[in-house]
């Protein structure tokens, strides 16, 4: 196994991959399914839907307004209960269509295999399916296959790497649908006219890397060439998964600072997104559905689960055999980048990989005490910043010193907290002091 | 009740205080070496100096108001610091000047843990040295442990099983019998109390990397241009790295996280100019010893170096002047 250079930096958090052999099982149970109509970074939808409405699995039921939007689709079928603002997790008020689910999972009638013949009606055809990154950042993915003028792609990047600690979505994915992801790289690799392909994967998954190579060997023998896609095994290496790290490890490229992948001639797509490009090409099926590990000390059941979006988490919880009142932490992601969440009426969402639940005594948070200036954080940072420096600019509101020491170069790992010996809040501290650093940025531009 | 709070949500197991526990034990080989060498005494000025050094951080806390820190175990090593930095010899209430000295004006007053700008028990042994340069010299050892000592001389207070020496630093500089490169490693000669025995010493370093609290940057860095300078003036650089001071400067004092660089490139840098400040000390200096002044003056410029040696972040952007 060839292994390419690595970036300097990162952590070797416990895997606690405990769900790994667990085959994703699906759950239909779900009586109440809550979607909201901000699901990507962009602009959120408009509901096309009101109380009363009976939907069908796949039927659209929030428009996308603007080029950075996707639409938002109905996962069950049912009847519409409310359509009504709440607060999120994150403090923003948001849309909400609530629907009762009559079990049946009827599929709409108007779903029917896209017809797809360009990259114009394929960035299409991507936009209708609702699909957005399903690594976890949630950036609408047609806005991300769409090249621009004057940049050429040159590799399609596949990111199976799941640095994670607990989560095995990917993995599973890789396990349960190889001959699906290979043909969803060759979709994208045809209409996007990139010559090839690399696939990374920690060398901790040795099974999803074989599938992989397998599959590829089974085309050879039909078709008699192989197709340009290599499937590579890094080095077990948290954040091996960031976008930036992996493109690294793999072509040796550095994305410049601010800049895209693109700059450097390369797309990245998650595994999961690349499958689900394969599924809806046949199907016509939106993005519906999302494939989650649930893990944690809070949970009797670690395991896989694919559940309808919309699926409430104390739902999806209970299934795991957990109790989300008795729950010391929920966490909607993983446990380096995951977000807390501070109320129990939040669905899944169509980004969401995991669903960690963390015991009382795991969820404690340590003491904060004062930097010793052991240099940890400087070592373990990927990006090559300073955390320390950063944290007591930040402290200060030190705008002036936050961007000499490169504030937004940050991409918010959680390398330099995992590691600090004196506990301190570092990505917490930096976090707030790009909001500093925007805020002074928006009262420039207003003088 | 939901715990909610900013990623990430798992920490490592390193802790302050597991690093500070750390140094401690790997003072303790260099601690048994020089009990053995010089006497029970030596425990009653160790005893002194942490035990001072903690009641200071206790008190000082106490009256700064801020939260108590005698858990992070931080002055119960620059106390024993403090003690390897002095003679054996040394009277009773010098260690307790030391300790204040240390924990309250270097340490304390500067806002604690993590603030001190000079690492504060080679600040201490450095103003006892300059206050009480008699007193912080008077080098002896056991009579019965005593192989090249020089000159039997009984002390102000007649124990006569105590066999004044010099430090072979000293000799070398005024030519006299060296003692033989075994003597010099297991620690048979004069000295402070962690400066003797570099086996002792050695043994605590090598813990002390294995747990990953220290790295070789620092150390190997500062013991090889000692080695390179003195070679090239035509010394011999095994007596250098020998004499323990050095050792136990470069794995334990140059090492200290609070006082050194936290890039690569700085403390690379911050080695490299304490090398040389030692060895021209020794070469061209009036005193013996420069590895405390070196490191001293290195911490001053540490800030300095730091800013010299930011790291460029990914994505190659120039780093803006500061």
């Amino acid at each position: 196994m060839f292994k390419f250079g690595h970036f300097s930096g990162g952590v070797h958090p416990k895997g606690n991959k405990n769900t790994h052999f667990f085959p994703t099982m699906r759950l239909d149970d779900f009586k109440h399914i809550r979607i909201p109509m901000s699901m990507h970074i962009g602009p959120p939808c408009t509901p096309t839907v009101k109380a009363g409405d009976p939907v069908m699995v796949g039927q659209m039921i929030g428009e996308a307004t603007g080029p950075l939007a996707v639409p938002i689709h109905s996962s069950v079928s049912g009847i519409v209960k409310s359509v009504s603002r709440v607060v999120a997790s994150s403090g923003n008020s948001v849309e909400v269509v609530d629907i009762e689910s009559d079990g049946q999972y009827t599929r709409h009638d108007a779903i029917a295999p896209p017809i797809v013949n360009d990259r114009d009606t394929f960035l299409k055809a991507i936009r209708d399916s609702g699909l957005v990154g399903l690594g976890g950042a949630g950036f609408p993915t047609h806005a991300k296959l769409r090249i621009p003028e004057g940049k050429t792609a040159d590799v399609l990047i596949i990111n199976a790497a799941e640095c994670e600690p607990y989560i095995t979505a990917d993995f599973r994915q890789c396990a349960e649908h190889p001959d699906e992801i290979i043909e969803g790289i060759r979709i994208v690799m045809h209409y996007l006219d990139i010559p090839k392909a690399m696939v990374g994967i920690e060398d901790n998954k040795p099974l999803a890397i074989e599938v992989l190579r397998n599959e590829l060997t089974k085309i050879e023998l039909k078709e008699n060439t192989r197709p340009a896609i290599s499937i590579h095994g890094l080095r077990t290496l948290y954040p091996q998964g960031a976008e930036k790290m992996l493109i690294y490890t793999l072509t040796n490229r550095e994305i410049p600072s601010g800049g895209l992948p693109i700059d450097v001639g390369a797309v990245v797509l998650n595994v999961s997104t690349v499958r689900f490009i394969a599924k809806y090409i046949k199907t016509g099926m939106p993005l519906v559905r999302k494939r989650i590990t649930l893990d944690g000390s809070g949970l009797k059941i670690p395991c896989n689960v694919n559940v309808p979006v919309g699926a409430m988490i104390p739902d999806v919880i209970k299934f795991a055999g957990g109790d989300a009142e008795a729950a010391g932490k929920i966490i909607m992601g993983g446990s380096m980048m995951g977000v807390a969440l501070d109320r129990f009426d939040t669905s899944i969402i169509k980004h969401n990989n995991a669903i960690l639940v963390f015991g009382t005594k795991e969820a404690e948070i340590p003491q904060e005490t004062q930097c010793i200036r052991c240099g940890r954080c400087v070592e373990a940072c990927p990006m090559h910043l300073m955390p320390t420096q950063l944290d007591s600019a930040s402290r200060n509101k030190d705008v002036t010193e936050l961007n000499d020491y490169f504030v937004m170069d940050c991409i918010e790992c959680g390398c330099c907290t995992f590691v600090c010996p004196a506990k301190r809040y570092l990505v917490q501290s930096i976090r707030a002091g790009k909001g500093y650093v925007r805020l002074a940025k928006s009262k420039e531009a207003a003088k | 009740m939901l715990q909610v709070s900013s990623s990430p949500h798992i920490r490592d197991t390193v802790t302050t205080r597991r690093l500070m526990l750390d140094v401690v034990i790997a003072l303790i080989p260099a601690l048994v070496a020089s009990t053995w060498i010089f006497g029970w005494r030596v425990l009653i000025v160790t005893a002194i100096a942490t035990g001072s050094s903690v009641l200071f951080e206790f008190l000082s806390r106490k009256v700064m108001k801020r939260y108590d820190s005698i858990g992070d175990m931080s002055a119960l090593v620059t106390g024993l610091l403090l003690a390897m930095n002095l003679p054996p010899t040394i009277p009773l209430w010098i260690p307790v000047v030391g300790s204040f000295i240390a924990i309250i004006i270097v340490k304390q007053m500067f806002g604690g843990i993590g603030q001190n700008f000079m690492n504060p028990a080679l600040a201490a042994r450095v103003i006892l040295m300059l206050s009480y340069p008699a007193a912080m010299t008077r080098w002896s050892i056991l009579a019965e442990r005593a192989r090249g000592a020089s000159s039997v001389v009984t002390d102000a207070a007649g124990h006569l099983d105590l066999i004044a020496t010099a430090t072979p630093l000293y000799i070398l500089q005024n030519n006299g019998d060296m003692p033989s490169y075994l003597d010099m490693f297991l620690g048979i000669k004069g000295g402070c109390i962690g400066e003797v025995s570099v086996l002792a010493l050695l043994i605590g370093a090598v813990y002390l990397i294995i747990r990953k609290v220290i790295n070789l940057w620092i150390p190997l860095t500062y013991i090889g241009t000692v080695v390179l300078i003195v070679t090239i003036a035509g010394e011999d650089p095994l007596y250098h790295v020998l004499s323990a001071g050095l050792i136990i400067g470069a794995f334990f004092m140059a090492t200290d996280y609070v006082t050194a660089p936290v890039t690569r490139k700085g403390q690379f840098l911050f080695a490299m100019g304490a090398g040389i400040i030692t060895a021209l000390i020794r070469l061209f200096g009036s005193m013996t010893e420069g590895v405390s002044f070196a490191i001293l003056l290195m911490n001053i410029l540490t800030p300095h170096i730091e800013n010299w040696t930011k790291p460029v972040p990914f994505g190659g952007r120039k780093h803006v002047k500061g």
